[in-house]
């Protein structure tokens, strides 16, 4: 399921993915990843954590380490804190929460259409996108899930 | 798979594990039918089960075996041939089990060999296959014998042994067991977690609205009704212990002869439960240490009988439950450790980094072999060189909370103990609040708790910035929970509110919280793989509320603490940094004497404070004593005699020597201080070391030595004294230590630098030296290198001064062979270190 190389499948395969919003730009998640959407409540801290870790989550009695993606792709925090959206993850048996803006529809890509990402990316985003589809009139970055779950390697390199 | 097809895996395996068992202990009781019927029943089952799903090669296989079962449970002798014949075709089944479950087929193959020797020894002429060597009804009749399928082997499969699983049981006795997947009971609890919130969460609607009273009743059942569920779904994650035993006597069985040793394996207690996760992290380390006794621990048949010992090795296995843990003892009557070969072999490995092993006691040559790397085996058999060392062991254990222990004698043998706790899923905790956020405190680590406000009776003081709690007399370091975890501080903390005493190893100290809220049985979740690093949590839970809540790792919390608790009293390991900070910083206890002059002692030396009515102390012999703690304590005024209080409440400073007690009478107690001293000596005045500047005003530094005399020396009179060089370059710990040291019994030779202290040692030889990490021209331990490279000097015991000691610092004195090293200020952890030298003396002597 976690294969990294899902996207070298036949050119003909569809890839599905979930999106959600994270600034005003659009994230393609495979759906394969995603458990559930949910509203963030009763956020506890974890003191000393890394910075993109926003805290733990009790969802039905799962404890979901959540992940602040603003922070984990450099972008400034959210004005409005109200009501934060989240996208529940499995990861090798471990429950994970991805704090994004907003979630949209679920769409099926071609697998073909996959434009690798562009040399002058943003470091921390190009460690998180496995491509880029040019969709119109958006671009939609592929999250490489993985990658999003392991720790910061470029604050950790700064 | 198949859901048949798994089931019929996971019971194949479990029959055959038992096979193995009762195998080895059929060729031990050769005689004992009720063994025999009950192997022949399980491979009979494995056969038939086979036929049923379509697995030739299994069910061919199994076959041949119970056909050479038959005949033995017809009288034919059991040979041990015959034994390992069928231990070799149980083998040849797991080998097709595995792929069986790999592929979910049967790999192709041929079993014709190992099936033409089972006939060869069940006295048949060798046949094609389809051959039916024993005849129907002798099959039938041997089944018949055996007891049904119904009585299943599952549950007591490595239960006590004792009671032959064969033998006619009514119904009545029969175990009655299913078979359930882990994840369904996991999920179960979840479940229950969940049901114990929504309780909780009705419980407190229920109080919030207290018109409803018919609600009352209900929900109380419904509360006491989830509590039981909860206890009960805990009980089925207990297992007993024997499963992770089950293999053992296989291993043994297997082991001893190729190693040509005689072996038996004696087990009790499999029937102890604990979880099931700690069961499976306890199984490896188990097996490894059964196959060192065989390995390592039984001597050959030729070598016990020439010791007088019973050809037979024995080792005995045996888990026993003592509250909240779990002994398991792995005892074994051969040689015993060698420790001179382990000694050896760790120096050829070079893992005595310069230890010296004369100079190590049996004990610490024993944990020798839980250093990783270590092995004694020297020959890589099949036996050892499977990768898991002892320290594999040890890291096991340690890692579940569990601790092994050896004890050996030469020629008797040795045994292994090892504790772990009975589950990781539950622990007792408190709830405590910091930093407006809930923590969680292991129980086990809490010592007490102790409500502190300012003015009060236990009130916390600041020095510095750091926090002293005085608890009945004694000094207490105390760290603001909130500002460890780096939390802002919500001012809380300096209203007081609680401090939870903390035990971690053989360190004490206060964590300081806003609120105390509960204790709770929580339910333990491990910690996410983004957050396993940090040291300070060793997991969450999830409250009765919903909320999660992070589980503080005492250890980690005390390493964490670390820095902020090495100027207190109590010593914590500390970085290598701490090093550098001045060595003249001390903390001082600040009391008034007589004519309210204010004086001062390290708070090392310190043992209590505590405070009496001053007609509680009498005259004893014309010396005032105090009758305290059952026992008589001179009490000794700080300014001559007439320095007692007649009436009123007396403030005592007691000092500890040797078990005995000493009370300085004081006028009062002021304060705890932080601070760099300069002293000023005051000739003349031998209770004194000097005069310094404690926070501005002029104090008086008292000389503990001048006191301690009264407690008479433990050495007895007429003994010669030792001698013993100190080397420091401050006047004041010299002068601070020398009378202890002559109170002590040794004849003290100072010195203030490296080169006086060789120019001393030059003169004379000493018995101890006393050295100071830290000396103006060159550092502690590189004296001590010198002087040990110093042609035909011989080098004293050693023992190191330091403020703080890093793991590197210890790692090169360990190496110099320094006997110890022992903070500045840990007066009686000098005095210990160096009663330690009296064994080593008295052996030269």
């Amino acid at each position: 399921m976690t294969a990294p190389d899902a996207t070298a499948d036949p050119p003909a395969a569809l890839a599905t993915y979930a999106t959600v919003e994270i600034g005003d730009q659009l994230f393609g998640i495979p759906i394969e990843h995603v458990l559930d959407v949910f509203v963030v409540t009763c956020l506890t801290r974890v003191p000393l954590a890394p910075p993109e870790i926003a805290g733990l989550v009790n969802l039905r009695g799962r404890v979901l380490t959540m992940l602040d993606m603003r922070q984990r792709l450099g972008l400034p925090a959210r004005p409005d804190q109200a009501r934060r959206l989240a996208v529940g993850i499995e990861h090798r048996g471990e429950s994970f929460g991805l704090i994004v803006d907003a979630v949209g529809d679920v769409m099926q890509l071609a697998a073909a259409d996959l434009e690798p990402n562009p040399v002058h990316l943003d470091r921390r985003w190009a460690q998180l996108s496995r491509g880029i589809h040019p969709l119109s009139p958006r671009l939609l970055v592929v999250m490489d899930v993985e990658a999003a779950l392991a720790p910061d390697r470029a604050a950790l390199a700064a | 798979m198949d859901d048949l097809l798994r089931e019929f895996l996971t019971e194949t395996a479990e029959h055959l594990d038992t096979v193995d068992q009762e195998l080895v202990r059929f060729e031990q009781n050769p005689r004992d039918d009720a063994i025999l019927r009950n192997v022949f029943r399980l491979v009979h089952t494995i056969k038939g089960t086979c036929g049923f799903l379509g697995l030739p090669r299994l069910e061919a296989l199994a076959h041949a075996a119970e056909s050479l079962m038959g005949r033995l449970q017809d009288g034919m002798p059991v040979t041990s041939e015959a034994v390992t014949l069928i231990l070799a075709t149980v083998d040849r089944i797991k080998l097709i089990l595995a792929e069986l479950d790999r592929a979910a087929a049967e790999p192709a193959g041929s079993d014709g060999e190992i099936i033409a020797e089972l006939e060869r020894a069940a006295g048949l002429q060798q046949d094609e296959r389809g051959a039916r060597p024993v005849s129907a009804e002798e099959l039938d009749r041997a089944f018949r014998a055996a007891s049904g399928p119904g009585e299943s082997p599952v549950a007591p499969l490595a239960a006590d042994l004792p009671a032959p699983l064969g033998q006619d049981e009514g119904a009545s006795s029969r175990v009655q067991t299913i078979r359930v997947a882990v994840d369904t009971i996991e999920h179960l609890m979840t479940m229950v977690s969940e049901l114990v919130l929504t309780r909780n969460q009705l419980l407190d609607i229920s109080r919030r609205s207290e018109g409803d009273a018919a609600f009352k009743a209900p929900l109380q059942r419904l509360s006491h009704v989830t509590a039981e569920l909860q206890d009960g779904i805990m009980k089925t994650r207990m297992q007993p212990i024997g499963s992770a035993w089950a293999k053992l006597p296989r291993i043994v069985r297997d082991l001893a002869p190729e190693l040509g040793k005689r072996v038996e394996l004696v087990m009790s207690g499999a029937g102890t439960e604990l979880d099931r996760q700690v069961l499976e992290l306890v199984r490896d380390p188990l097996t490894h240490m059964v196959r060192n006794a065989v390995d390592h621990g039984i001597e050959t048949p030729e070598l016990r009988l020439a010791q007088g010992k019973p050809q037979q090795g024995t080792i005995r296995l045996s888990a026993v439950q003592e509250g909240g843990s779990i002994t398991i003892e792995i005892a074994d009557d051969g040689g015993g450790l060698d420790h001179a070969a382990i000694a050896q072999r760790a120096s050829d490995l070079g893992l005595l980094a310069g230890q010296d092993v004369e100079r190590m006691s049996e004990e610490q040559i024993a944990k020798l072999i839980f250093h990783p790397g270590f092995s004694t085996a020297a020959k890589v058999s099949a036996v050892s060189g499977r990768g898991v060392g002892m320290d594999v062991v040890n890291s096991n254990i340690a890692a579940l909370g569990g601790t092994v222990e050896i004890a050996s004698e030469a020629g008797r043998g040795s045994r292994f103990t090892i504790k772990i706790p009975l589950t990781l899923a539950i622990l007792a905790s408190l709830i405590v609040e910091a930093g407006g956020q809930r923590f969680a405190l292991p129980q086990t680590a809490v010592l007490e708790l102790v409500h502190v406000k300012t003015g009060s009776e236990s009130a916390i003081e600041r020095l510095h910035g750091a926090a002293l709690l005085r608890l009945r007399g004694e000094l207490l370091p105390v760290v603001e929970l909130s500002g460890l975890l780096g939390l802002a501080a919500d001012g809380a903390a300096e209203r007081g509110d609680f401090v939870v005493v903390l035990q971690v190893g053989r360190k004490r100290f206060g964590l300081l919280v806003a609120n105390v809220l509960e204790t709770e049985e929580i339910v333990v979740k491990p910690m996410s793989s983004r957050l396993r690093h940090l040291s300070a949590f060793s997991g969450t839970t999830i409250l009765g509320d919903g909320a999660i809540v992070l589980i503080i790792d005492p250890g980690g919390a005390a390493q964490l603490a670390g820095a902020a608790l090495n100027r207190g009293p109590a010593e914590l390991p500390s970085a290598d940094e701490a090093l550098a900070e001045a060595a003249e910083r001390v903390t001082l206890l600040v009391f008034r004497g007589r004519h309210r002059v204010l004086k001062a002692l390290p708070l090392s030396a310190v043992t209590r404070l505590e405070e009496v009515d001053a007609a509680t102390i009498q005259e004893v012999g014309g010396s005032p004593t105090l009758s305290y703690r059952g026992r008589l304590m001179p009490v000794v005024p700080i300014d001559g005699p007439d320095g007692l209080k007649r009436e009123g409440s007396q403030p005592l400073i007691v000092i500890e020597e040797g078990g005995r007690h000493l009370a300085l009478a004081v006028h009062e107690i002021v304060d705890v201080v932080d601070a760099e001293l300069d002293i000023d000596p005051v000739p003349g005045r031998s209770d004194l070391v000097g005069r310094a500047l404690v926070r501005g005003v002029a104090t008086e530094i008292v000389d503990i030595g001048h006191y301690v005399p009264r407690l008479g020396g433990h050495r007895a009179a007429g003994q010669d004294r030792r001698s013993l060089v100190l080397v420091d370059d401050s006047a004041f710990f010299r002068d601070m230590l020398v009378p202890v040291l002559k109170a002590a019994g040794f004849s003290v030779r100072t010195a203030d630098s490296a080169a006086a202290a060789r120019r001393c040692l030059a003169r004379s030889p000493a018995d101890a030296l006393v050295v100071d990490l830290d000396l103006p021209d060159r550092n502690g331990l590189d004296l001590v290198d010198e002087l040990r490279r110093e042609p035909g000097l011989r080098l004293p015991q050693v023992v190191l001064l330091a403020s703080s000691a890093g793991p590197e610092m210890l790692e090169r004195a360990a190496r110099l062979g320094i006997h110890d090293v022992v903070s500045k200020f840990d007066r009686s952890g000098l005095l210990a270190a160096l009663a330690e030298f009296e064994t080593a003396w008295d052996a030269a002597a």
